[in-house]
Formats: structure tokens, sequence, C-alpha cells
């Protein structure tokens, strides 16, 4: 799974050193997640991928420019990902790069998952990262759409012992 | 010269490969896989666990740094609207245009259109179903397929899950069943 900066070993000592310790470490993974989300959030707008028009349009297969993206990003995507198991390539710390399979269980939730998410997707024309995106362009109102979709996702983990 | 194309809008070839480009970057970071849902389930975890075993685990580890992605991609999202001419309309098929217009929108202008994404309009019907059962059916429905656009169309398709696969076909369905047979009824 994922790994984070240990803490120094030695600061075990005391419990105040640890916190300290942890907090810094939280506190730069933050800072790195936040830098690298500032480009992300640069490219999606700029493809217009956050765009209900482009949502709509791609649903109904009147234009190239969604399936562009998504095409030749999960191609670039493939071939790096094999790239770096080719190489054997490690993470800025030295871990082994490690891609956790989905565990396919069933199928069910990935199918009955993505229906409900794509109706969602079709209605808002926003996914997760593009909710963060339109707020940021100015359509305030997403911040509604955001409360509703962690309203969803609470929803999902109360009822997650019943579901299928 | 360059300042003028990076204010146009990008193409769709150069977007994609970017887009890819995270890919590897959050992997080389710390193995952190593409994806934006688990954002969702990080929030709720921090803000309201209550006493739901989904949120009961240690967020902090596994879900702050994609919490950190997201309100990095606001602020971005930001620098693309001020700087890059993020806010400009794109320019739809005309096809598109045609039915959007015979659903009674008006000619596309901005990123979304402000019939039904506005504050105001969170009071109609039309925009409280499409905003706030839209956005529920997001989180709901990403949090139960593990997965979004990002997690599964482009992480999990890259790296050959059939579960991915599975998802976005689901996704597909999903999204024309709606854009064929609701978006017209509430329009």
């Amino acid at each position: 799974m994922s790994t984070v900066q240990q803490p120094i070993p030695t600061a075990r000592l005391s419990g105040a050193p640890v916190a300290h310790a942890q907090n810094g470490a939280l506190a730069r993974e933050v800072a790195t997640y936040l830098a690298v989300g500032v480009l992300f959030g640069i490219v999606i707008v700029k493809a217009q991928v956050v765009s209900w028009y482009r949502i709509q349009e791609m649903f109904r297969f009147q234009s190239f420019h969604m399936y562009g993206i998504l095409g030749s990003a999960m191609l670039t995507a493939l071939v790096w990902v094999q790239l770096l198991r080719r190489l054997g390539a490690r993470t800025r710390t030295g871990d082994r790069i490690v891609i956790a399979p989905k565990v396919l269980g069933r199928g069910h939730r990935y199918w009955i998952g993505g229906l409900i998410f794509g109706a969602g997707w079709a209605l808002t024309g926003a996914c997760p990262g593009p909710l963060f995106a339109l707020v940021g362009t100015g359509a305030t109102v997403f911040l509604a759409v955001a409360i509703a979709a962690l309203a969803g996702t609470w929803t999902y983990g109360y009822m997650r012992p019943r579901l299928p | 010269m360059l300042w003028s194309w990076l204010r146009d809008p990008w193409p769709w070839y150069v977007t994609g490969p970017l887009i890819a480009s995270f890919v590897p970057l959050l992997l080389w970071l710390g193995n952190r896989p593409l994806g934006m849902s688990v954002s969702l389930r990080a929030m709720c975890a921090a803000m309201i666990p209550g006493n739901v075993e989904f949120f009961r685990y240690d967020w902090k580890r596994t879900g702050l740094w994609n919490v950190a992605l997201g309100f990095g991609i606001l602020l971005g999202a930001i620098v693309a609207v001020t700087l890059l001419g993020g806010g400009a309309t794109p320019a739809i098929s005309p096809h598109t245009r045609q039915a959007l217009s015979a659903l009674g929108l008006a000619a596309p202008s901005g990123l979304v259109p402000s019939e039904v994404f506005t504050w105001r309009a969170l009071l109609t019907l039309r925009g409280a179903i499409c905003m706030l059962g839209g956005g529920f059916l997001v989180g709901f429905g990403a949090s139960y397929a593990g997965g979004c656009t990002s997690g599964h169309g482009v992480m999990g398709l890259a790296t050959l899950q059939l579960a991915s696969l599975i998802a976005i076909v689901a996704i597909f369905a999903g999204g024309l069943l709606t854009t064929y047979f609701i978006v017209p009824l509430l329009f």
C-alpha cells in the first residue's frame, strides 16, 4: 500500500517529539499534493473536461474531444506504467513502486456503482476532480454539489454492510 | 506567442498525455494511484465519521493526500481561469448546441449553463435534481465503485484491471441512460 515518511525512530523516547515529527511530515505531504493539485487543476480546466457542455457532447457522441482526452490519457498512462515496471522504478524515498490491484470479487460493486456514478456524472457534468475545479472557476454553487457528493459518500458508508 | 498559445484552448492530444503524466508523478511521490474518490471518503471520515465502520480508518495516512490534491485542483482552477483563459466557452459541436437548444437552453456561455448551475437555480426542481441529486449519485456511486473517471478510467484501465473495465462500461451506460431518458424529462 502507500508509504508515508516514517517518524524519526529516536523521537519515540517521548511523546511530544513524535507528534511534532508526524505533524511536520503531514504538513510536507499536504504541501506536496497541494502543489501537484494546482498543476492537475490547470490541466483539467484547460482540457475542458470540467465543462457540463463537454460531458453532454460526449454522451451524445457528437465530438471526439472527450474520447481523445480519455483515450490518449489511458494509453499514455499504460506506457508509463509498463515503463516503470520494466525499469523497476522506485519512489523518491526509494520504495518499490506498487500498484495495488482492484479486488474484483463478484464484480457487483463495479457495475452497480458505475451505473450510479455515471448517472450523477451526466446530471452534474462533474466527477470528483472537476467538483473541486468548478468551485475554483467561479461556479461556487458546485460547493453545494460537493456537499451532496459527501452526503452520497456518507450514505454509501452507512449502507455498505447491507449492499450487495 | 507562447503566452497566447497557452491561453488558447489546449487540444486533446496535449491534455490527454498531460493528465497521464500525473500517474508516474504520483507513484514516484509516494506510491499514490491517480484518482479523486478517496478524498470524498477521507473528508467524511475527518468531519462526520459517526459510528460508520467505512469512515473509521486512518484517513490522515491514506486519504489526506487526496484531499490536499482536491484543494490544489481548486487553486489550479483559479489560476487557469484568471491567467490562462480557462473560463472560455468550449467550442462544442453544432449538433450538441442544437440538441441543448431544443431542450430550451441558451447558447453555451462559460463552462456550465447558467440556467442550471447557479445558487438561485438550486431552489428549482430541475436545479435541485441536477445539482443535489446528481452530486449525491456521484458521491455514492464513486465510493461504491471504488473509483471515478480518473481512478478507473485512466489509472485502472492503464493497469489493465478487469474491475475498471466493468466500472467504465457501467459508468458510460449510466451516463447514456441519464442523458437520453432523464435529462429530456428535466429540461
